[in-house]
């Protein structure tokens, strides 16, 4: 087969991708622009044309925004937070010989794999429920009131729903990395009289340091896009208590029917994830030519 | 004396490591013990940690009262239906990729990363209005079709990872026996990047069985999967905990074995090869 005729078969193999890609993201995403710019509410289709900003300004001047957008960055920090740490400190513990360290390592990621929908059910009723729950019961046998969790701490208990969720995720890349360390190093730093924090601060973090960048990065990329957690336990209430950008958008358009707001709060969702999103690509982009 | 420490720390690792990871696993666990249980036993106070008379009952009562099957049918076909599509269109994008690059490669790969990044709410919009007015709301082509497009960003770069790591030398030698280019693909590079390929399919059958934002906005009644089904257990009526774990234990056990089993290559498929 000829270069020529090569080159032509391979650019024919990739055309389903990008085509699939444009028609199901690009095209969207163009028209979500286009609709953000449009009077359109599918309650009112006599209201209609060119509504210029407006539809940014109803969206950014809506209260419920504000607070979505703070939801938002409180849900991704204090996920991030919570898995990094418990992530390293549990990536560090299954490194260690233990018996039946294969099995404990399976009982570690399983919640990874628990649909959102699920985990998120399981937390608020058989766990958080402030009369029959799990946390209920240990809160009454060290002699405390029991919380009520979902309804006094909406946000808090969304945090740590979904930092169960993700924790197995960090925990499996940090230990991978740590699988890579160089024993060798590791036992040379001993002998020349280094404590166990030593190796830790000199050796061990600066090692994990691009694992991290990558959890922090596919994680935020994830976290701010949760819904499902949100729309089985809280419906982000109590009034806008626990309401995430993503959420918002979906009660503007399926619930309100404000399809123009909608849109214009969804380009602004986007513009946000993209923030991520560069720092992401450049990183995955710098595997490309290794 | 000295063989003896490491012993000692060797146990005090195990039991630290099984008590984070039982204490992590407890949820899943619970989950299921309570599937078993009566109604009442299941919200007991003080909490009834064994079933006193293991039942089947709420298995069966779940498929009664809602067509349980169905719905896990539907979860079977969208998460086979859009890897499996997924792979035949996947593969020859990263063939093309891997083997055939052109100045523009490195752009395609980064352009189909960022599609991943994109939020999925910036797309709901106009996806609902299209769905709405093609019929393809409710309908299981429809979801499969949207969960596809989703993950084949993830598949293609997965496969375009596997594949770099076969010498290009192979192909070129069968191509110069006279291989056409669609012998040289199903009898030289799939089965040579067999665990790649199988990997990149697992992952995407847990990705999709899980999938929960398009399905809960996109499907209601009839081609709802399992993850939108239970969502339909937030809004109870009496008592439903033991009936909400056996929907549940369902649900994830199917999942959470293929997990397992693919657990290394899914840090690498989840991070684009960032981590190996």
């Amino acid at each position: 087969m000829s270069g020529y005729r090569m080159k032509r078969a391979a650019r024919l193999a990739l055309a389903p991708s990008v085509a699939l890609l444009i028609v199901g993201m690009i095209v969207p995403l163009a028209t979500t622009l286009w609709l953000s710019f449009r009077y359109y509410n599918l309650m009112n289709p006599a209201l209609g044309g060119f509504a210029g900003l407006s539809n940014y300004e109803f969206f950014l001047t809506d209260p419920a925004f504000a607070q979505a957008i703070v939801n938002t960055i409180l849900l991704v920090g204090g996920v991030l937070a919570i898995t990094v740490a418990g992530g390293i400190l549990l990536g560090l513990l299954f490194d260690q010989p233990m018996w039946g360290r294969g099995m404990a390592r399976l009982l570690v990621i399983a919640p990874f794999f628990v649909m959102p929908t699920v985990s998120a059910l399981v937390w608020k009723n058989m766990l958080m429920h402030p009369g029959y729950g799990i946390f209920a019961w240990v809160a009454m046998k060290l002699g405390l009131s029991p919380v009520e969790w979902l309804s006094n701490h909406p946000l808090l208990s969304i945090i740590l729903i979904v930092a169960w969720q993700w924790l197995p995720f960090a925990t499996l890349i940090f230990l991978t990395a740590l699988q890579s360390l160089d024993h060798e190093q590791q036992e040379a730093a001993r002998m020349d009289g280094a404590g166990p924090l030593d190796r830790l601060v000199y050796i061990i973090l600066p090692h994990l340091g691009r694992a991290i960048t990558v959890v922090i990065l596919m994680e935020t990329i994830f976290i701010l896009a949760i819904f499902a957690e949100i729309f089985v336990t809280t419906s982000g209430g109590p009034g806008y208590a626990s309401t995430n950008l993503p959420y918002l958008i979906y009660v503007q358009a399926l619930m309100q029917f404000d399809v123009g707001a909608a849109s214009a709060g969804a380009i602004i969702a986007v513009v946000l994830a993209n923030i991520v999103a560069i720092f992401a690509i450049r990183l995955a982009g710098r595997n490309l030519t290794a | 004396m000295r063989s003896l420490r490491p012993t000692l720390f060797k146990a005090a690792m195990t039991f630290l490591g099984w008590a984070v990871a039982l204490l992590l696993f407890f949820p899943i666990l619970w989950t299921v013990l309570t599937s078993f249980k009566s109604e009442v036993e299941a919200i007991a106070f003080p909490p009834a940690f064994w079933p006193s008379g293991w039942t089947l009952e709420n298995y069966f009562e779940v498929q009664e009262r809602s067509e349980y099957f169905g719905h896990f049918l539907n979860s079977v076909a969208l998460s086979l239906g859009s890897t499996v599509i997924g792979m035949l269109i996947a593969i020859p994008a990263a063939w093309s990729m891997a083997f055939q690059p052109a100045a523009s490669t490195r752009h395609v790969l980064m352009w189909m990363l960022s599609t991943k990044m994109m939020p999925a709410v910036g797309a709901l919009v106009p996806v609902f209005l299209i769905f709405k007015s093609a019929g393809l709301l409710d309908t299981l082509p429809g979801i499969t079709l949207i969960v596809l497009v989703g993950n084949l960003p993830i598949m293609v770069w997965m496969l375009y990872t596997y594949f770099k790591e076969i010498p290009a030398d192979i192909l070129e030698a069968c191509r110069m026996d006279g291989a056409t280019v669609w012998k040289e693909l199903v009898h030289v590079l799939l089965p040579m990047s067999l665990p790649g390929v199988a990997s990149t399919m697992l992952l995407n059958i847990i990705l999709a069985w899980n999938e929960a934002f398009w399905t809960l906005s996109l499907t209601a009644v009839k081609a709802a999967p399992l993850s939108a089904f239970i969502a339909s257990y937030s809004s109870p009526q009496g008592l439903f905990w033991a009936k909400l774990s056996a929907a549940s234990t369902l649900a994830i056990v199917p999942i959470l074995i293929i997990g397992w089993i693919s657990q290394k290559q899914l840090v690498r498929g989840l991070t684009f090869g960032a981590v190996k």
